[in-house]
């Protein structure tokens, strides 16, 4: 029979199993750091660097990188590709995290109601849900985007309008599971609300899975910027992003490659990072690890 | 197995409708609606887009217009293109095969990689390799599909030659062997995200399967290891992944319009590129609902086919 180790109870939250089980994960350390870096890069840098992200300077136009003060390049107008990379990681972060904010929002709101209600409103919701999945989400994209006007904002709420079904689904399935449980029995017992059942009791004890799906969907949501701006439905110039940047580095790609090797990696690092991270999160979040 | 293939079928009935819903609903978000077309023409009067909203009816309400619309998707009127004045259907079909021949040879190379990583990692867990492909597959995960086209162009086509950059053929030469040379470029850099996906499923997949106690009975019998994996656990895991072929169909429809741009191939991805450029409305409609159209009959294939190969569903 296997003895049971008793564990340090936690009394300050940084000594939790959580916090130590995510910071002995390495692979999302190095996330964590990566993009911390990138966003302090994009937030502190193009106060840094030499040039301005908007100067057209067309006696320097295509200079490779790491050859000049231009640290890595200029692009065909001549504008210096460092300030701009770190402009344009400015808009693609802050699309990302705020396409994840409503979609966490919608997907956790749907997602309780369906998993506790259950019945014919959960079903309907749930085939609402599955009816959205059937699209392919870049068609659904580009359509909404020629749709609508595409100004950051409204970018911003069309990639949550597509990302939001993924969490609904997870949120769905854990509370459906945990609607079982006695805290919710008593709950009832006690004449509690509906609502505040559903948002007080069980909500908290969902929150690992829907952290997890947070960064997932921050990752995802930054690469769906990316896509939809390279296709030139998303980001509109002279406001750089990421995918924009790769736009029009098709056609110089043999006198130029610089012009898209570089947003890509950036957009590799941020979206890894995130991927990371989400990963570490799960491991430390996982419930059937626990001894006790 | 019957009363589960009618449910199944119901089920799919369902979610088309409520996908023919979704589809209604975007067409209608459209600037200008179904005249959009005409809301440039300098020659349109008010009078004029008034008359054919009354034709077209458009004035109708919204349900009566859903209704006589979806009526007309059952029948095969799918409209007729902006731009060149043919049925969306033909404009759809032409461009079909070159899709489905990237779409197919992709997922080939997919899952024969895919499900050979997943099972060397499961079986060599925690190895330099199971870390190593844990690690690719995160990060191919995070590679823009489009970006990882690029850099393989400027490698193999723009500084080794070794193949071209575009295209499904050369013209002037139409043989097999040169759709093949056109065909390896974009399969692969399709198939990335899905070597990714399906390592890791398989991985999961094949370390639920070697954990059953019938592999405990195999090996007890004395069946090779070999043997014990070849003939027992890999069938087994192969079973979630058929499923899961089907739930991956959106997205190698999203990879593979993306993948068709950058490497000019004449799909139905490109065509959608083109037609929203144009803002031939009744094809991006047709497109749309023909991918969702698609992924819910391929779910449904894919449903159908597990509960034939595994008896535990069909006889539950």
């Amino acid at each position: 029979m296997t003895t049971l180790t008793a564990t340090h109870s936690p009394s300050r939250w940084w000594q939790s199993r959580v916090l130590r089980r995510f910071l002995s994960h390495r692979l999302a350390l190095l996330g964590l750091l990566m993009i911390t870096l990138l966003t302090l890069a994009c937030v502190v840098g193009p106060y840094l660097l030499p040039y301005d992200s908007l100067y057209i300077d067309l006696r320097a136009r295509f200079a490779p990188p790491f050859a000049s003060d231009h640290y890595l390049g200029t692009d065909p107008l001549g504008r210096d590709i460092a300030a701009r990379l770190f402009m344009a990681g400015r808009i693609s972060l802050l699309v990302g995290f705020f396409a994840m904010v409503l979609s966490i929002f919608v997907g956790t709101l749907v997602g309780v109601i369906a998993g506790y209600r259950g019945g014919w409103i959960s079903a309907v919701l749930m085939r609402t849900v599955d009816g959205f999945l059937s699209y392919p989400t870049i068609f659904l994209l580009l359509a909404l985007a020629a749709a609508l006007k595409p100004s950051p904002v409204m970018i911003t709420i069309i990639i949550a309008v597509t990302s939001w079904m993924e969490v609904a689904r997870i949120v769905e399935a854990e509370v459906r599971s945990l609607k079982e449980r006695e805290f919710v029995l008593a709950g009832r017992m006690l004449g509690l609300g509906r609502s505040h059942i559903m948002f007080r009791e069980i909500l908290p004890n969902a929150m690992g899975p829907i952290i997890v799906a947070a960064t997932l969907t921050v990752a995802r949501a930054i690469l769906l910027e990316a896509y939809i701006s390279f296709l030139g439905f998303g980001i509109q110039p002279p406001l750089p992003s990421w995918g924009n940047m790769l736009n029009g580095a098709q056609q110089y790609l043999a006198s130029a490659p610089w012009l898209a090797i570089i947003p890509g990696i950036a957009i590799t690092i941020a979206v890894s990072s995130f991927n990371f991270i989400g990963d570490g999160l799960r491991d430390a979040l996982d419930v059937r690890n626990d001894t006790v | 197995m019957p009363a589960f293939l009618l449910k199944r079928f119901a089920q799919s009935i369902v979610l088309l409708v409520i996908v023919s819903i979704i589809g209604f609903v975007v067409l209608n978000l459209i600037p200008g609606g179904p005249l959009a077309q005409f809301a440039l023409d300098p020659g349109m009067t008010e009078a004029d887009k008034a008359r054919l909203a009354e034709q077209l009816g458009l004035n109708r309400p919204l349900l009566v217009q859903y209704f006589d619309w979806a009526w007309r998707l059952l029948q095969g009127d799918w409209g007729i293109s902006f731009r060149d004045g043919n049925p969306v259907l033909t404009v759809i079909g032409r461009h079909l095969f070159a899709t489905f021949l990237l779409m197919g040879s992709s997922t080939v190379i997919a899952i024969a990689i895919g499900t050979w990583i997943g099972i060397r990692g499961a079986t060599h867990r925690y190895s330099t390799f199971d870390y190593a492909a844990t690690v690719g597959a995160m990060v191919a995960l995070s590679i823009p599909t489009f970006w990882f086209g690029l850099i393989g162009i400027y490698v193999f086509s723009l500084k080794l030659g070794w193949l071209p950059a575009g295209n499904m053929y050369s013209i002037g030469d139409g043989s097999v062997l040169d759709y093949l040379h056109h065909l390896i470029m974009p399969s692969v850099v399709l198939a990335l995200v899905h070597i990714a996906v399906w390592s890791r499923y398989m991985r999961t997949a094949t370390l639920d399967a070697i954990s059953q106690e019938f592999v405990k009975t195999a090996r007890a019998k004395g069946v090779t290891e070999r043997r014990v994996l070849m003939k027992h656990v890999v069938g087994n895991a192969l079973l979630p992944m058929i499923t899961l072929a089907g739930v991956q169909l959106p997205s190698i429809l999203t990879g593979a319009l993306v993948t068709e741009t950058v490497f000019t191939w004449p799909g139905m991805g490109r065509l959608f590129l083109d037609s929203l450029g144009y803002s031939d409305y009744p094809v991006v409609m047709g497109l749309l609902m023909f991918s969702a159209i698609l992924t819910i009959a391929g779910n449904l294939v894919a449903d159908i086919v597990v509960a034939l190969v595994d008896p535990r569903i069909r006889l539950a």
